[in-house]
């Protein structure tokens, strides 16, 4: 089965019912994508298919076929990093850091539908992501210096 | 009061009695040339046998709590048994080796909680790292940046005084520079120190005590940092171990055959342990099926019954005393089991070669973790190398090394290195609880607010902050042993939560009996002026005994102490329709002199909406060795809709030693809740999660 992953055609022969995480952290070593529940309810296994975030534990290797996966690993550009990925250093927003690559897949593709969200806005994308060391207001001003810093830069 | 901390039952486990080192090596030909310098433990001597502590790097002088190696590159690395658990001290330690050291961040590496290379440590535990490691580590860089002025001294025939260090370099009065790496060049010197080596003091710091940005934090962002459930090594299979039903089961039969009938697929019966390990995950799920496992139980209690269990299976009665004066009162709380529930499940990476095994897990007690392995397997503990990888926190629920053991068994069957993480609702089962607790408190008080009776009695949940910081001159406070239907173990501040919901309720109603306003009462009884000035700060940014703006509104507030930290909180609830909303809290917290004030900052209201989760809707249930809610959907942690406005108010002690926040800020919100829902509402809930019916 052939998956297009950040911008790579990939090859892989797996069941076409298997979740897409597990054949990207184990068949792939994209390990960026992390596991946390398996049942889809803390966002950290979270991917863009088509721009548009999905739990990848709970999404089957055929839906993911014929859309353009990204995960953490393909959201820095030409050795740039996405606004979110900067500002959530800038903001200094991690404690452990092991729900950041699924809060930022939301939030990147956030404000791609929405550049300039508010509060709820951002509470409501990321409703579905669990930070359990409690960062939660520090992702929110992280959400919002990014939403700047791409209105910056577009402008700029 | 601020210098012992309580021992807790829950968490100190004792080293290992031996501790066998057949080959020993010279640790220090491993660090290669440069100098070392080791600082010894407080109140150890090069004499001493080590009474009972572990052993760190093979052949490491026992006693000696860290070292530091400049290599001839001019390369700083700091050799410490602390772990990183996303509580930011691989940041906070890298600051007070660079403040000592004047050496610029981005040379400085800490090698963490590797068995092999670090010196023995109990773990990273208690809230001790910040009060205990980090003057360590001043120590030993304050010596090295004499022993570098010493060298350079030599080299140049100049007075020691007369030169300086600035960014890794020596300066002479007539401006020549000898770098770090040119002086420590075809050296090989080795110090140790004593533990009451001069430091900079907290007053004059100038890297430590300010904002540093995570180290790490690029390679977070980028999912490049390897989570100990993200590490591969060549050959490696993937483990999953087949579980009973319930709690107390005994394995009967297990026809292994079906499941080793799977190509790729290895199955392991060894007593009471059942598992499999697969060469694609892909075949876990179904090799883990074909185990044909028959599994004998006995009955057990249910969490409906859990407190009247807990109070009848107490290994002695509580003796009241008789009340002799002022308005008395008496009530009873009650704490559930509640999960740590860790982003990361526990995990670990298994492999064997030659009879040494080496595991990568998730543990802030690797040297712990390595004694179990030892023993599990009937091997020296020479043989086992622990690394403590990053992972996705703790919060003291990764203390244990079950996981590694059984990745462990895994692997030797297999004859390959074996990745096991445990999947949500084996972390939410066969991890541990923070203790349940039942706490019976009786009290009384004269008019005026002086407390004449305080009797606290906690079973279970354990004793960590059991006594009240406020001035009570006979006050008891007991913690009493009893029966355990679930496992149980350190969870972050220990049983200081319970302790602090129990008695910050309770002078709550304790001041109502009086009739007395609730901040004063506390005032009234702290003669503690640190205690003080937390309770002043936190009411003063909470404008406290302003009046009601709206309808349903509570306002409510709690102090205490607790492993060298000193916290008030205050929160603002609504009340409608039986639903407890938080609108805001405000917190403050004192630790001495401040290590990094953004970070303690993050921690702090990390705290507070973690706490959240145990104040409102976190409680373990189970029924006949069960549980019930093992899954995220039956069992929430806060989200961030669960978020209110969140002040913290951080007093900065120059003037004090440090201390750690790791844990004690987290004890503040429950209280603060209860005692506001109180103030909406006339009804006093005694039991967390906090609910009205």
């Amino acid at each position: 089965m052939d998956l297009d992953i950040n911008g790579v055609r990939r090859s892989v022969q797996s069941d076409p019912e298997r979740p897409l995480l597990y054949v990207l952290r184990d068949e792939l070593d994209l390990t960026g994508t992390k596991y946390g529940c398996g049942e889809g309810q803390c966002g950290a296994c979270t991917v863009l298919l088509d721009g548009t975030p999905a739990r990848s534990c709970r999404t089957p290797l055929r839906s993911a076929q014929g859309k353009k996966i990204t995960t953490i690993e393909g959201l820095e550009q030409n050795g740039r990093l996405h606004p979110v990925q900067e500002a959530f250093i800038e903001v200094d927003v991690m404690q452990c850091g092991y729900c950041n690559s699924g809060m930022i897949m939301s939030a990147a593709a956030l404000l791609k539908r929405k550049p300039d969200p508010n509060e709820s806005d951002i509470q409501s994308a990321l409703q579905g992501n669990i930070c359990r060391c409690g960062t939660y207001p520090r992702i929110v001003e992280a959400v919002r210096m990014a939403a700047r810093m791409a209105k910056g830069a577009q402008h700029g | 009061m601020v210098e012992n901390f309580e021992p807790e039952r829950y968490e100190l486990h004792a080293a290992p009695v031996y501790s066998f080192v057949p080959d020993r090596r010279d640790f220090l030909k491993l660090l290669g040339g440069g100098l070392v310098v080791l600082v010894a433990l407080p109140g150890a001597s090069a004499q001493e046998s080590g009474g009972g502590r572990g052993r760190g790097a093979a052949g490491a002088p026992q006693d000696i709590g860290a070292w530091l190696h400049i290599a001839e590159s001019g390369a700083v690395t700091v050799y410490t048994g602390k772990v990183e658990m996303g509580q930011n001290i691989r940041t906070s330690l890298t600051q007070a080796v660079a403040e000592e050291l004047d050496v610029s961040l981005d040379r400085i590496a800490l090698v963490m909680g590797d068995t092999m290379l670090t010196p023995y440590d109990i773990g990273t535990v208690g809230s001790m790292t910040t009060p205990q490691m980090a003057p360590q580590l001043h120590r030993a860089a304050a010596a090295a940046r004499e022993m570098l002025l010493d060298l350079a001294a030599e080299k140049w025939n100049e007075a020691k005084p007369t030169l300086s260090v600035a960014d890794g370099v020596v300066h002479n009065a007539s401006g020549a520079k000898l770098s770090f790496g040119e002086l420590t060049k075809g050296q090989k010197l080795t110090r140790t120190i004593s533990a009451d080596a001069r430091v900079t003091p907290a007053s004059e710091w100038k890297i430590a005590g300010h904002d540093l940005k995570k180290i790490n934090a690029r390679a977070i962002v980028t999912g490049q940092e390897k989570f100990v459930s993200d590490i591969r090594v060549p050959g490696m299979m993937y483990g999953r171990v087949v579980r009973p039903a319930a709690f107390q089961s005994a394995l009967v039969s297990a026809d292994m055959q079906p499941a080793r009938e799977i190509p790729g697929v290895i199955a392991v019966r060894d007593g009471d342990f059942v598992g499999v390990a697969c060469d694609d995950s892909s075949k876990l799920d179904r090799a883990a099926a074909a185990v044909q496992a028959e599994w004998k139980t006995i009955p057990q209690t249910n969490s409906r019954e859990l407190f009247d269990y807990l109070e009848s299976h107490a290994t002695r009665a509580v003796q009241w005393q008789p009340v002799e004066s002022g308005k008395s009162i008496e009530a009873s709380y009650n704490i559930p089991y509640i999960a740590h529930t860790p982003l990361e499940p526990r995990a670990a990476v298994a492999q064997w070669e030659d009879g040494h095994l080496t595991v990568w897990t998730g543990t802030q007690r690797p040297f712990g973790v390595r004694t179990e392995l030892a023993q599990a397997f009937g091997i020296a503990e020479d043989h086992v190398r622990v690394i403590a990888s990053a992972t996705g926190s703790g919060y003291g629920g990764k203390h244990t090394g079950e996981c590694a053991v059984e990745a462990a068994r895994l692997a030797k069957a297999a004859g390959k290195p074996v990745k096991l993480t445990w999947t949500r609702e084996e972390e939410f089962t066969w991890a541990y609880f923070r203790p349940a607790g039942v706490i019976d408190v009786r009290s009384a008080a004269h008019d005026d607010g002086t407390i004449t009776s305080w009797q606290f009695h906690n079973y279970n949940s354990g004793n960590a902050a059991i006594r009240s910081p406020y001035n009570i001159p006979n006050q008891i406070a007991e913690f009493h042993a009893t029966d355990s239907p679930l496992r149980q173990g350190s969870y972050r501040s220990l049983a200081a939560c319970a302790n602090h919901f129990a008695r910050e309720s309770h002078m709550d109603e304790l001041a109502h009996a009086i009739g007395m306003e609730p901040a004063a009462f506390r005032m009234k009884n702290a003669n503690d002026p640190r205690l003080r000035a937390v309770i002043e700060a936190s009411t003063e940014r909470f404008r406290w005994g302003a009046a009601k703006t709206r309808p349903h509104q509570g306002f409510g507030m709690m102090a205490g102490f607790d492993k060298g930290g000193y916290i008030s909180c205050c929160a603002e609830v609504t009340v409608a329709d039986n639903k407890i909303t938080v609108d805001r809290v405000v917190q403050s917290f004192e630790c001495g002199a401040i290590v990094n004030p953004e970070q303690l900052r993050n921690l702090l209201t990390g705290s507070i909406i973690q706490g959240l989760g145990g104040a409102l809707t976190e409680a373990i249930e189970f029924e006949n060795g069960r549980i019930l809610n093992p899954h995220l959907a039956q069992y929430r942690v806060p989200r961030f809709s669960d978020v209110p406005q969140i002040e913290v108010v951080m007093l900065d002690r120059r003037d004090l030693p440090s201390a750690g926040a790791g844990e004690t800020p987290i004890v503040g919100v429950a209280p603060a809740i209860a005692n506001a829902v109180f103030d909406a509402t006339g009804k006093r809930i005694r039991s967390m999660p906090l609910k009205l019916s």
